[in-house]
């Protein structure tokens, strides 16, 4: 598998220093499952964070006598009992859903609960605590359209089976397509097989199509 | 720092800590206390944190990259779930479809100890623009468009000049002999 879309750094960085909303961080985090090439950069934009840490000026915040007894009396206490580590779901298949994604969805490919969007599509909506962003899961029936749109702002496309074209660019697993306000696009499906991607917005879309725009409200899309 | 983070994973050497400790934690608080919020709190995160880094050392991989480079990701993740309650979706290596990476270079802890010398000058030497947006960014939970907002200055500004920031530390370190 070669990935040729690939986070940027934008966003990487954004990600490294923890300021990305959690919706873009499920697309980041998951292509980074799948990408060992972006590992390798976000190890060095976290290394920045480790380097920014040394070199934090230290004003007046109190004694540090204070502070190692107080936390050298806690590490002799006996230790609370951690959390009980989160229930992963089982991976089903190799070209499966990766972690973080498929505890985000409850599950892997061929277990979910695809909700219709007409025309064959269908989307699981998926839940985050930020109220910047919509995420959900799209899959885009073989050989078929996304209805043409643009966006109020950006979008994330990360494709985890199948694949689309966009103009004269594929995507397939683990790419990334970052589309901002400015671009109007019509990903299609390949005919092989449908293409379920992880979309990420943080504006509705809009189409260009009156009639798919007239139904919009009821697709919560 | 390297080598004491490594004695407290695997002998639980409390001297070791104790030096790590008197260096770290007064960092650690300066960055929890960027986030507004009152200097008790910031305490009580910044003891979180290094507790955290008591319990966990026997995970830190000097391979992988500094002390100082772990315990930020230890404290950047307990100041996201403190202030934002948000999760930090993050990959697992153990999962399955995780696809890991073949390329393993030949003496990797020495490569990044090499490493974190090269980014040290490399931020120095970055230019005062840039490296107050790579500050603010790290340091002030800030969205790029919120910091071009407060900057005064148009998004893709600072996108680029994020941008060139990382193209010049990666520069240096890819003279290091390092495949970042």
């Amino acid at each position: 598998m070669t990935i040729r879309h690939h986070v940027s750094d934008d966003l990487l960085l954004s990600y490294a220093a923890g300021s990305l909303a959690e919706g873009w961080s499920i697309a980041v985090a998951t292509h980074l499952a799948l990408c060992p090439a972006c590992r390798r950069r976000l190890a060095l934009a976290e290394s920045i964070g480790g380097e920014l840490l040394e070199t934090e000026t230290l004003a007046d915040h109190g004694s540090v006598d204070d502070a190692w007894a107080s936390v050298r009396r806690r590490l002799q206490q006996p230790m609370k009992p951690s959390a009980p580590a989160r229930e992963t779901p089982p991976a089903r298949q190799p070209g499966g859903l990766p972690e973080p994604l498929r505890s985000y969805v409850g599950g892997d490919i061929e277990t979910l609960a695809w909700r219709s969007l007409g025309r064959g599509a269908y989307h699981i909506p998926i839940r985050t605590a930020d109220r910047e962003t919509k995420v959900r899961l799209l899959r885009i029936p073989a050989g078929k359209p996304v209805p043409e749109h643009s966006h109020g702002g950006r979008e994330l496309t990360l494709v985890l089976s199948g694949s689309f074209v966009d103009g004269d660019e594929i995507f397939a697993r683990g790419d990334l397509e970052d589309a901002d306000a400015s671009l109007t696009h019509q990903p299609v499906a390949t005919p092989e097989t449908d293409c379920i991607c992880l979309a990420v917005t943080d504006a509705p879309l809009r189409f260009r199509s009156w009639a798919v725009r007239a139904i919009q409200p009821f697709l919560g899309i | 720092m390297r080598e004491l983070l490594c004695a407290v994973g695997s002998r639980r050497d409390i001297d070791a800590y104790e030096v790590l400790f008197r260096h770290f934690a007064p960092r650690v608080k300066a960055y929890m206390a960027r986030m507004g919020g009152d200097s008790q709190l910031a305490e009580e995160l910044m003891q979180e944190t290094m507790i955290a880094v008591w319990n966990k050392a026997d995970r830190f991989d000097p391979s992988k990259g500094a002390a100082s480079t772990w315990i930020f990701t230890i404290a950047r993740n307990l100041r996201i779930d403190a202030f934002r309650r948000e999760k930090r979706p993050e990959f697992d290596p153990s999962d399955p479809a995780f696809v890991p990476d073949d390329m393993a270079p030949a003496d990797a802890e020495l490569d990044a100890r090499e490493a974190s010398e090269q980014l040290h000058e490399a931020i120095a030497a970055l230019p005062e623009e840039q490296a107050a947006l790579l500050k603010l960014s790290f340091f002030e939970d800030q969205s790029h468009s919120a910091i071009a907002a407060r900057l005064n200055l148009p998004l893709g500004t600072v996108k680029s000049r994020m941008r060139l920031a990382f193209d010049k530390l990666r520069a240096a370190l890819a003279r290091s002999g390092d495949l970042l």
